[in-house]
C-alpha cells in the first residue's frame, strides 16, 4: 500500500533564501494587526464590556429579526444588537450595559422576559455586571501574560537564550495576528477568546520547539555547516511532521467549528486561525529569527544540559 | 534499549489502562443503576458542566453600602439610648450618618467629654472572633475632638470580619432557601471577601431561584397608628415614631405604622403555605416560638379591634384587623397569593432573613434545551473529528498508523477514566478540549513514525530504526508538551466556569497522551516486533 504524505520525503527547500519575504510579510501583518487593533478597536463581548446576551427559540416558526428589533428599541435599552444565531427560530440578542450599577442590568433583563413572555424559549441568559467585567478583563491579560512568561523561563531552562527570545517572538507573533484577525472580521471577544489564544500559545510552541529541538540536534551534529544551511535542513526534517499534525489538529477542529454548534463557533474558529499561523510562524519565523538573534556556533554556545544529553545520544 | 520491557512495566503498563476502563464504565450505565452496585465498585461519573445539562451561576456580591448605612442607623439609635436615656444625661445636637461612613455629633457640655468617652467606650462592639487572634478588634472607633465634635466610624478590621460573617450568615440562609426547591445538588459557596457563587444544575425555571435567593425577606409585624393622617404625611413628612409604607396591592395602599416593630421574623418557629378553610384561597400560616407567642398573646389582648401590619422587606403584604387576643402564637396570612407565591414566602419565613442585602453581579443561565443541543452537538463533532483523525492516520502510516489508532483509542478511556476518577466538570468548552487533544494527541506518535521513517532513509535496520525513533523523539515529545501543559495550569488558575473545564480536558489529555502515544504505543511495537520479527519496516 502506498502510504499518503503531504509533503514529499526528503525535501530541499530554501526556507532561509527567503527569509527577508516572509519577514516583511510578518512584520507587516503584525504592524496591520496592531493599527487594527487601535483604529477599529475590539468587539468586547460581556465578559469585558459588561451587558447581558440573551439567546431565544420562538416556539411559532421562524424568527422575524425585525420584529423583535423594534419591540425592544420600545424598552429604551440602549445599543440592541439582535442576530439570527445558528438556526431560523434561534435569535441572539445583545443588551449594552446598563447605566446605574448592578441592580440596572437585572432590571433589563427582567423587562426583556416580560416583552417576550411565554412566546419564546429563553435558552440562555448571561448578565455580567461592571465590576465582575473588569475583574474578568484583567484576570484574562494577566492569564496571557503570565502564561508567555512561564513558557519563556521554560525554554530559557531547556535551551539557549537565543531559542526563548525567538520562541517568544513567533508566539506573540500568533497572538498579535490572532487579535488582528478579531479586529478586522469583528468578532466578539470574550473570556472563551482568551481561551483559546492560551491555547494558540500552547500549540505555537509545542511547534516551535520540535523544530528548535531539531536545530539543536543537528548543531551539535554537523559543526561546520554554516548557520542558514543547518536551519534549513532542520525545518525540512521536521516539516513531514510539522504538516502531518497540523493537519490533524486542523481536521478535529473543523469537526469541531462544523457540528459544535453556534455557542463555541468562534471559539473553534479562532483555534483554526491559530494553527494555520502557529504552523505559518514555527517554520518562517521562529527558526529564521535565530539567524538574526546571533545563535554562536562552536560547543561553547551549548550549555551543560546539552552537552550531557549529547553523550546519551552518542 | 527502548524496546524492551521488564515484567514489571508491562503489568503497570496494563494496570493503568485497566484503570482507565474501570472508571470510564460508569458512565455507560444510569445513576441508578450505579447507586445499586456494591461500594467497593467504582461508581463515580462524569459531572456535566451547567452549559451542558442547563442550569443557574448566579454570583451575588453583599451590598457593603446597604449593609454600613444600615449599621450606622442601629449605631444611632445606641448613641441616642447611652447619652440621653441613662442618668445622668448628657446634652449633644446634629446626631446623624454623615457622608454614608460616619457617624457624627457634638456635645453641648465640653466639659462633660470624659464622662462621654466613658460612656461611649462601650459602644465601640469589639468581635467575638478577635478574642482567638490575640488583639482586641473592634467594630467601630471613635474620636472626640476638644470642641466636642465626636465621630464614629467603621475600622477596616471590625467591618471585614463583619462583611464575613454576613457572607456566611447568608450562604446558610441561601442554602435553607434553595433546599427546600428541591433541585439537584445546588451548590453554594463563598468566593472572594464579599461573595457568593449558587450554582444550581438542571433547573427549568432560574427566576424562581432568583426571586428566593434575592430577597432579603426581613418580616415585621407593626401597630398601624390610625390616628395619624396618610395623606397629609405623604404630602409632609410621616409624624415622629411613624413609617411610611406601601402594600403590594396594585394600585398600592399607603399606610402609617409604628417605626419599632411588635415582633420580627426572627420570632417565628414554622411557616407552611395552605388553602383558607373557607375562601379556598392560598394562605400562609406561621406559629411563633414561645416567647414570641407570649408576646404575640399581649399585644393582640392589649389591641382588640385595631389594624396591625405584616411587612416584608418594607412592603405591606396583609393589614388585617385583630379581632380578638391570639393566644396560640399561630396566625395566617391571606395577601394576594397563587399558590407558588404562598408557598414561596413560606419558604422564606422558614429560611429566615438575610443579614444583608445581596445583589446579582454575574449570572449564566442555561436552560435545559440548549444543554441537549450541545450535549448533541457534542457527541456528534467528537465522533466525527475522532473518526477522521483515525483514517487520516491509517492512510498516512498503514499499520502503525492502526497501533496509533489504538493508542488513542486508550487515550481517550484514560482521559474519561481521569476525568470520572477526579470527579471533573466536563464542560462544552471542555469537550472542544478533548477533540483538541485528539488532533494534537497523534502529534507524539507523528513525531515518532516520522522519526523513524528518516531513520529506515539513513539505512538503519528495523529495530535499530524503531528504537532510535522512540529515544530520539521522547525529549522533544516531552518538552513540546510541558509547553503546552504550562499554558492548560495558569489557563485553570485564573479562568472560571466553562474556561476551567477546558484547561482540565486539555491537562489531563497532555499527561494521558505522554503515557497513551510515547509509553503504550511504544509497548504494541514491542509486542509487535517479538511475533513478527520483521526486516523491514511499513512505514
Amino acid at each position: 500500500m502506498r502510504l499518503l504524505r503531504i509533503v514529499p520525503e526528503n525535501t530541499h527547500f530554501g526556507f532561509m533564501k527567503n527569509r527577508f519575504i516572509s519577514f516583511t510579510l510578518s512584520g507587516t501583518l503584525a504592524v496591520l494587526s496592531i493599527v487594527m487593533f487601535f483604529s477599529l478597536g475590539l468587539n468586547y463581548g460581556i465578559d469585558f464590556e459588561g451587558g447581558t446576551v440573551v439567546e431565544i427559540a420562538t416556539k411559532n416558526g421562524p424568527a422575524n429579526i425585525g420584529d423583535i428589533r423594534s419591540e425592544l428599541r420600545d424598552l429604551n435599552l440602549g445599543d440592541v444588537q439582535v442576530q439570527e444565531f445558528g438556526a431560523p427560530n434561534d435569535v441572539l440578542i445583545r443588551i449594552e450595559r446598563q447605566q446605574g450599577g448592578e441592580q440596572a442590568q437585572q432590571k433589563a433583563i427582567g423587562l426583556i422576559r416580560d416583552t417576550f413572555g411565554d412566546t419564546v424559549d429563553f435558552r440562555r441568559v448571561e448578565v455580567v455586571g461592571p465590576r465582575v467585567s473588569g475583574e474578568l478583563a484583567q484576570a484574562g491579560t494577566l492569564a496571557v501574560v503570565v502564561s508567555l512568561f512561564a513558557v519563556l523561563v521554560y525554554i530559557w531552562f531547556r535551551f539557549e537564550w537565543q531559542f526563548a527570545v525567538g520562541a517568544i517572538i513567533a508566539t506573540v507573533h500568533d497572538v498579535i495576528l490572532t487579535i488582528g484577525m478579531f479586529a478586522v472580521l469583528h468578532l466578539d471577544f470574550s473570556l472563551s477568546s482568551i481561551a483559546a489564544i492560551l491555547t494558540i500559545v500552547g500549540y505555537s510552541l509545542n511547534d516551535t520547539v520540535v523544530v528548535y529541538d531539531r536545530i539543536r540536534e543537528d548543531m551539535r551534529k554537523y559543526k561546520k555547516m554554516p548557520l542558514l544551511d543547518l536551519l534549513d535542513r532542520a525545518i525540512n526534517q521536521t516539516l513531514s511532521r510539522t504538516t502531518m499534525t497540523s493537519f490533524t489538529t486542523l481536521l478535529a477542529l473543523l469537526s469541531l467549528y462544523t457540528f459544535g454548534g453556534e455557542v463555541i463557533r468562534s471559539f473553534t474558529f479562532a483555534m483554526i486561525w491559530g494553527v494555520l499561523v502557529g504552523t505559518y510562524s514555527s517554520i518562517f519565523v521562529a527558526a529564521p529569527v535565530l539567524n538574526f538573534l546571533n545563535l554562536r556556533r562552536g560547543p561553547d554556545a551549548s550549555g551543560g544540559t546539552a552537552e550531557k544529553e549529547q553523550a546519551e545520544t552518542a | 534499549m527502548m524496546l524492551y520491557f521488564a515484567r514489571w512495566k508491562v503489568v503497570s503498563i496494563l494496570l493503568v489502562v485497566f484503570a482507565g476502563f474501570i472508571f470510564t464504565i460508569p458512565n455507560f450505565f444510569t445513576r441508578d443503576e450505579v447507586a445499586s452496585w456494591p461500594d467497593w465498585v467504582p461508581g463515580r461519573q462524569l459531572v456535566l458542566g451547567l452549559d451542558l445539562q442547563g442550569g443557574a451561576y448566579l454570583l451575588y456580591e453583599v451590598d457593603r453600602g446597604s449593609y454600613e448605612e444600615k449599621r450606622l442607623q442601629a449605631l444611632v439609635g445606641d448613641i441616642r439610648t447611652s447619652l440621653r436615656q441613662s442618668e445622668p444625661r448628657i446634652g449633644y445636637t446634629g446626631l446623624g450618618v454623615k457622608n454614608d461612613k460616619t457617624v457624627q455629633f457634638r456635645l453641648r457640655d465640653t466639659g462633660r467629654i470624659d464622662e462621654a468617652r466613658a460612656r461611649l467606650k462601650d459602644l465601640v462592639n469589639p468581635l467575638d472572633a478577635s478574642l482567638f487572634a490575640g488583639t482586641q478588634i473592634n467594630e467601630f472607633s471613635f474620636t472626640i475632638a476638644d470642641d466636642g465634635l465626636v465621630r464614629f466610624s467603621f475600622t477596616d478590621e471590625g467591618l471585614a470580619q463583619r462583611i464575613r460573617s454576613v457572607v456566611d450568615q447568608s450562604i446558610e440562609v441561601i442554602r435553607r432557601r434553595v433546599d427546600q426547591l428541591g433541585t439537584t445538588e445546588p451548590s453554594i459557596q463563598r468566593q472572594g471577601e464579599d461573595r457568593i457563587l449558587v450554582e444550581a444544575p438542571g433547573l427549568d425555571d432560574p427566576e424562581r431561584l432568583k426571586t428566593l435567593i434575592g430577597q432579603t425577606a426581613q418580616m415585621t409585624f407593626h401597630l398601624v397608628d390610625s390616628n395619624a393622617n396618610v395623606q397629609q404625611a405623604i404630602q409632609t413628612r410621616p409624624p415622629a415614631g411613624d413609617l411610611l409604607v406601601y402594600s403590594t396591592d396594585d394600585p398600592p395602599v399607603p399606610y402609617l405604622i409604628d417605626e419599632t416593630p411588635l415582633l420580627t421574623g426572627e420570632d417565628l418557629q414554622d411557616s407552611q403555605a395552605t388553602f383558607d378553610q373557607r375562601s379556598n384561597q392560598p394562605v400562609v400560616t406561621f406559629r411563633f416560638n414561645t416567647s414570641g407567642a407570649r408576646k404575640f398573646a399581649k399585644v393582640t389582648q392589649q389591641n382588640v379591634g385595631r389594624p396591625f401590619a405584616i411587612v416584608l422587606d418594607n412592603e405591606v403584604i396583609s393589614a388585617p384587623v385583630i379581632r380578638e387576643p391570639i393566644l396560640g402564637g399561630s396566625g395566617q396570612i391571606s395577601g394576594n397569593f397563587t399558590v407558588q407565591s404562598a408557598n414561596d414566602l413560606a419558604i422564606l419565613l422558614r429560611a429566615g432573613a438575610l443579614p444583608a442585602k445581596l445583589t446579582i453581579v454575574e449570572e449564566r443561565t442555561v436552560g435545559p434545551g440548549l444543554g441537549a443541543d450541545s450535549i448533541e452537538a457534542g457527541k456528534i463533532a467528537s465522533l466525527v473529528g475522532i473518526v477522521a483523525v483515525a483514517v487520516f492516520m491509517i492512510l498516512a502510516y498503514g499499520l502503525f498508523g492502526i497501533i496509533a489508532d489504538i493508542a488513542l483509542f486508550v487515550n481517550m478511556v484514560l482521559i474519561f477514566g481521569a476525568l470520572s476518577f477526579l470527579g471533573a466538570t466536563l464542560t462544552l468548552p471542555g469537550i472542544a478540549g478533548i477533540v483538541l487533544t485528539v488532533g494534537m494527541a497523534v502529534d507524539a506518535n507523528v513525531l515518532i513514525y516520522e522519526r523513524v521513517r528518516e531513520e529506515v532513509r539513513n539505512g538503519r535496520s528495523a529495530v535499530s530504526a524503531l528504537d532510535a525513533g522512540f529515544s530520539r523523539a521522547l525529549g522533544t515529545i516531552l518538552d513540546a508538551n510541558i509547553t503546552t501543559l504550562i499554558a492548560a495550569v495558569i489557563l485553570f488558575y485564573l479562568g472560571s466556569g466553562p474556561i476551567r473545564g477546558f484547561a482540565v480536558t486539555l491537562a489531563i489529555g497532555i499527561v494521558t497522551t505522554v503515557f497513551s502515544a510515547f509509553t503504550f504505543t511504544r509497548f504494541l511495537v514491542s509486542m509487535w516486533l517479538r511475533n513478527r520479527r520483521p526486516s523491514k519496516l511499513p512505514i
